[in-house]
């Protein structure tokens, strides 16, 4: 029988110990998991955790992997520190590479510096929308967001999918769903490294999300609409009293999250496809939920929670290509590593003890 | 037209089985989101017996035990660790999705026995109804039952009472004596096994074979489904009719051609959740709506 005592001073250190003692257990589960399907644990191990560190190249591609999942999560941890439930980035973020597509492309021949911010605008304004749709659901008619925002994100996968086989196509593309390339003045440029030259895929839109996450450290922590949404997160009662507008904080953190998403949905399609096609994201909306958790909803640990994450991910490639252990396995490390962090979470507050049934009464 | 109604009710056995799960593990106050995840591995659990034995019956069995299974992990987690309980559930879907897809990778390709349809004696001959509700297979008979033996244990049995105290005031039943994690963990494994079944009955019935994310949504659309139920079992039953029939009509719009893009007519049944949310979610102000008081809410003994 397993019973729980508080902690009377939750130590402070456990906070930085529980997600890395979660990440250790995750790898002994992940190790057990190989070894009963029959592979090598520690070759599918080092496949999935060593090897996208083993060339430069590959790090940079594990950085431009991790960047729609930092910008997208840093979205979130506001969205949960403030107790609203959006788990249709996936969603947001579609729209935002919809909108923002569908706007370069009317465009084909231009060369104006302004097309890019113009296409960063346009992909914040409709992933925000998107996110806006669930925010007035959920302040007009109390519906759950849960549920609006990720029926939303089917509709989303669905609506892409239309307007890159209908009206977005490109007629020169032999019938494949695929809209024209971009005009070049809409593409993210691959960024040098100054001695080192190109690497990899590494391209500007990362400098974007390692510049975004201490701005939404700074939001969350030294201004009062961050003070707002903690307040309203944790203790929704003395936010009230505060005077702090519970409908306003929904709506606001939506809002943002909406849009960091479609900016991330932007960067993404500019950086690395060129065009639209009916798939642009691959789960990253979702994969951004694991992310914020595991930076503890924290905005500057973020950055190290999505390089981990993309770690995996790009590992569970080079484990399909090596060993032909199935992509989804990632998944199962995914959630696996989820229930690991939330249980730490406890752990930092409570005590586990294994009492017999006789000491219990 | 009855071939037609015949379908609509096939489709929406799943959800019909998965809400009611759902239903009875929320009004013991624990809101588990991983009923996607659950499906997932009944169907999977559910189509790998039927290929390993043939009989399509050894399904429901395991089937309901993957089910129950899974929603053991999230107890666990979620009542015994009070873990947070939208993210656990979170957890649970996307292990679950792993889980299946790995699980399932080897029978891709392959194609099992279905349940065949049982004819209840004198009843099947009932001209359309007969039809329809009387040579049926025994899932959807299981369906049936449910809904209703559930609505009679919540009404008019003390276990249902014991359930609705722990959900709507934990701490008074802890008062009275009851063990609120007892109650919650039976009530979370019975959704588990109602979720396992639902997804067993998708390849079981309809599509017999294994796809990666067999549910495609189905899950979320149960979840939605107690919502829109307000908590009440034989509401279950409307809106579950409800989303078989969106789902039907965008399935005979595309065969007969209709002039609007399929991916249109795909967007329907989650359309109709936003909006059947929405209007159910206007009115809980209102007696009409019992939201279990302590839904989400973690429960901690103390000493």
């Amino acid at each position: 029988m397993i019973k729980l005592s508080p902690r009377t001073n939750p130590s402070p250190w456990l906070s930085v110990l529980s997600p890395v003692i979660a990440i250790i257990a995750t790898l002994v589960m992940g190790a057990l998991i190989f070894t009963l399907l029959g592979y090598n644990a520690g070759e599918s191990l080092y496949q999935f955790f060593i090897s996208p560190l083993s060339r430069l190249d590959r790090i940079s591609d594990l950085v431009v992997k991790a960047c729609p999942l930092i910008i997208i999560a840093l979205g979130l941890v506001f969205c949960y520190r403030a107790n609203i439930w959006n788990i249709g980035a996936e969603g947001q973020f579609i729209l935002g590479a919809l909108a923002a597509g569908a706007f370069a492309l009317q465009f084909p021949d231009t060369t104006s510096p302004l097309l890019l911010p113009m296409m960063v605008l346009v992909a914040m304004i409709a992933g925000a929308a998107w996110a806006a749709i669930a925010a007035l659901c959920k302040t007009l008619f109390n519906a759950n967001e849960i549920l609006v925002t990720l029926m939303l994100s089917y509709v989303a996968a669905l609506l892409i999918d239309v307007m890159v086989r209908g009206p977005l196509r490109d007629p020169m593309a032999f019938g494949f769903p695929l809209t024209p390339m971009y005009p070049d003045a809409g593409l993210i440029t691959r960024m040098p490294i100054p001695g080192v030259g190109y690497l990899g895929q590494l391209h500007y839109g990362v400098l974007i999300a390692f510049i975004l996450a201490p701005i939404a450290w700074w939001l969350m922590h030294r201004t009062l609409p961050g003070f707002q949404v903690r307040v309203i997160g944790s203790a929704p009662r003395a936010g009230r009293f505060a005077g702090f507008s519970s409908v306003r904080t929904t709506i606001g953190v939506l809002l943002f999250s909406g849009a960091m998403a479609g900016l991330a949905g932007m960067i993404e399609v500019s950086a690395n496809i060129g065009q639209l096609q009916p798939n642009v994201s691959f789960g990253y909306g979702f994969t951004a939920i694991i992310v914020a958790f595991l930076a503890r909803l924290n905005p500057l640990g973020v950055i190290a929670a999505g390089l981990l994450i993309a770690m995996a991910e790009l590992g569970g490639d080079n484990a399909q290509i090596a060993l032909g252990i199935p992509k989804v396995v990632t998944g199962l490390f995914k959630g696996i590593l989820l229930f690991f962090l939330l249980a730490g979470a406890t752990l930092q507050h409570y005590k586990i003890e294994w009492a017999s049934r006789k000491a219990r009464s | 037209m009855s071939a037609l109604l015949l379908t609509v009710l096939a489709t929406s056995i799943p959800l019909l089985l998965a809400a009611t799960g759902e239903l009875i593990t929320e009004r013991s106050g624990v809101l588990n989101l991983g009923v996607e995840g659950m499906m997932l591995m009944g169907a999977v659990a559910a189509l790998a017996a039927v290929l390993y034995t043939g009989n399509p019956y050894t399904g429901i069995l395991t089937g309901a035990l993957a089910g129950m299974a899974a929603a053991l992990i999230f107890a666990f987690f979620a009542v015994t660790l009070m873990t947070n309980q939208v993210a656990t559930g979170l957890a649970l879907t996307i292990f679950a999705t792993g889980f299946s897809g790995l699980a399932g990778a080897p029978l891709v390709g392959k194609t099992a026995a279905s349940l065949p349809p049982l004819s209840i004696p004198l009843l099947d001959q009932i001209p359309i109804i007969g039809e329809l509700f009387f040579h049926q297979d025994i899932l959807f008979y299981m369906a049936f039952a449910l809904i209703m033996a559930t609505s009679l244990f919540l009404r008019n049995s003390r276990g249902g009472m014991i359930l609705r105290a722990v959900g709507d005031n934990h701490d008074s039943a802890h008062a009275l004596g009851y063990s609120v994690q007892k109650v919650r963990w039976m009530a979370v494994a019975f959704g588990g096994i109602c979720a396992g079944l639902g997804g067993a009955y998708i390849p079981l019935v309809l599509t017999p074979h294994w796809s990666e994310g067999m549910t495609a949504g189905r899950g979320w659309i149960a979840l939605a489904l107690v919502v829109f139920a307000s908590w009440i079992p034989y509401r279950i039953v409307i809106g579950a009719l409800i989303f078989g029939g969106i789902t039907i009509m965008q399935l005979a719009g595309q065969a007969r051609g209709w002039a609007v893009p399929s991916q249109v007519l795909s967007m329907l049944p989650y359309l109709a959740t936003i909006l059947a949310l929405v209007l159910m979610s206007m009115r809980s102000s209102s007696s009409f709506i019992t939201v279990p008081a302590c839904l989400g809410k973690p429960f901690h003994p103390g000493n």
